[in-house]
């Protein structure tokens, strides 16, 4: 789950960059770059969910 | 551009460092208190040599040489390609003396808020090794995105988005930069010795000096105002007319977030919290300087308000949800507040003639690049750091504290008598 987390950081990065980089219309780039910061809150759940998980298991 | 007053105030700079360090040791415990100050040094000393040689290769300077992607008609610069060892620097009275000096403090600033998550249990060695690269890399290549020509300050030229990625003061820069990697170390170190009982409840474990926490706080805004009035005048041409604006916000901001934390610990606990609100006066010098030469005073004042009132929700959610054990709340002070910073700076920066909504988008891509490249950049590079050396100290170090397992002496051998304290018995 860390290694997906991490990726979808990536990832959603990459799609926010390439969003003002390839679109020309605001509002087709505001989606985007929602969209991939979105991702990103997403992979950082996902890698905190985890951590904490391997924390309570621990004991 | 004043060359002597841009000077005089990146001589300033190092107070700032000065005043973090005591917070950081005042919040630790007092069997680690002289590690944390040894490993501040070591670390500062990295950081000035890993920077000089390697890392202002990498952050370059406004119109020098990049490594650039093309993409259409627009290139990406994405890395400086000065000479190591900052040959191309010419002590001359031009600017790049100042920029290589500043950047040199700024990156040993970023280098010190992981120490404060790391305290009572980061083994000297690989701090310093994580530290290396942090001024080798990911510092430089951040400050060249945003502060010496990079993609992100050519956002308002190349696509229209405001006036490009805004941080003046380097809340991303240097402390969304420095919060994040105290994040990785975190996780990587996992909690301290009996900071969360078996049941998952999380165990209060003080700082053993309060009044070094506070004085701590005081020496930081006196860098504070330098570090944001030197980084407006290097990177965005403030003149010296723009000073006093610059020590007003930064004043402000940290004002407004102290108040903001008493009332909001007055309210949640009953009586205001002593370390909360020294997190919360820090919290609003990060998340004001971002803005501190584009904001007015109120717009500071916003920003600092609602940094302070965050900052303690933000410190519970990571340590009672998330189980991170951050002994000086570095990660919700400096990357948390950063952040906000970042995106305040967009919302409330008053440049005429630019479009707000511009701004804001070029805030937001600006912590899209911070989450999406530097935060698994740093945690990928920690990683590989732990994979050659552990960061963690082992169990005797836990038992004993870092003084007694690294150092072979304690901070205060006459005084403090240490058990341990927090365990159950």
């Amino acid at each position: 789950m860390k290694l997906i987390g991490m990726l979808l950081l990536v990832f959603g990065g990459v799609i926010a960059v390439t969003a003002i980089a390839l679109l020309r219309q605001p509002v087709q780039q505001y989606c985007f770059v929602f969209a991939g910061i979105a991702l990103e809150f997403l992979g950082l759940t996902l890698v905190a969910r985890d951590y904490a998980q391997t924390q309570r298991n621990a004991g | 551009m004043s060359f002597v007053l841009c000077l005089l105030c990146i001589l300033l700079v190092p107070f700032a460092a000065a005043g973090l360090t005591l917070m950081h040791q005042g919040l630790g415990r007092s069997r680690s208190a002289a590690h944390t100050m040894v490993s501040t040094l070591c670390v500062l000393a990295v950081t000035s040599l890993a920077f000089v040689i390697v890392g202002f290769s990498l952050a370059g300077v406004n119109g020098g040489a990049t490594h650039l992607i093309g993409h259409g008609s627009t290139a990406w610069d994405w890395a400086g390609a000065e000479p190591l060892f900052a040959r191309g620097v010419r002590f001359d009275g031009s600017t790049g003396g100042l920029l290589l000096c500043f950047q040199m403090f700024a990156a040993g600033l970023a280098a010190i808020i992981p120490l404060s998550t790391g305290s009572d249990r980061w083994r000297l060695a690989p701090a310093c090794a994580s530290t290396g690269l942090l001024a080798a890399i990911t510092f430089p290549l951040f400050a060249h995105w945003v502060w010496n020509g990079g993609w992100l300050s050519h956002l308002g030229l190349n696509f229209g988005l405001g006036a490009g990625f805004l941080d003046a003061g380097g809340s991303g820069t240097i402390q969304v930069i420095g919060g994040f990697t105290a994040l990785s170390i975190a996780w990587i170190l996992g909690p301290r010795r009996g900071k969360f009982h078996e049941d998952g409840m999380a165990a209060a474990i003080p700082g053993h000096n309060i009044v070094l926490v506070l004085f701590g706080c005081l020496l930081a805004l006196v860098g504070w105002i330098a570090l944001n009035s030197a980084a407006a005048m290097l990177f965005y041409g403030a003149g010296i007319v723009l000073v006093p604006k610059i020590l007003l916000n930064t004043v402000l901001a940290a004002s407004a977030s102290c108040l903001a934390t008493v009332l909001t610990t007055r309210l949640r606990y009953g009586k205001p919290d002593a370390s909360l609100i020294a997190n919360g006066w820090v919290a609003g010098l990060v998340a004001g300087s971002a803005g501190c030469v584009f904001l007015s005073p109120a717009a500071a004042i916003a920003t600092g308000a609602v940094a302070g009132a965050g900052v303690m929700y933000l410190v519970e959610l990571l340590e009672l949800k998330l189980h991170i054990d951050d002994p000086g709340g570095a990660i919700s002070v400096h990357a948390g507040a950063g952040l906000w910073g970042l995106l305040a700076a967009g919302f409330f920066s008053s440049i005429s003639s630019l479009p707000r909504s511009g701004q804001i988008m070029a805030q937001i891509v600006g912590i899209a690049a911070l989450l999406g490249f530097m935060l698994p950049l740093i945690h990928g590079l920690n990683l590989l750091i732990n994979r050659f050396a552990t960061q963690r100290v082992d169990a005797d170090g836990d038992r004993q504290g870092m003084d007694v397992r690294e150092l072979g002496a304690g901070a205060y051998p006459e005084f403090v008598v240490h058990g341990d304290e927090f365990l159950p018995r």
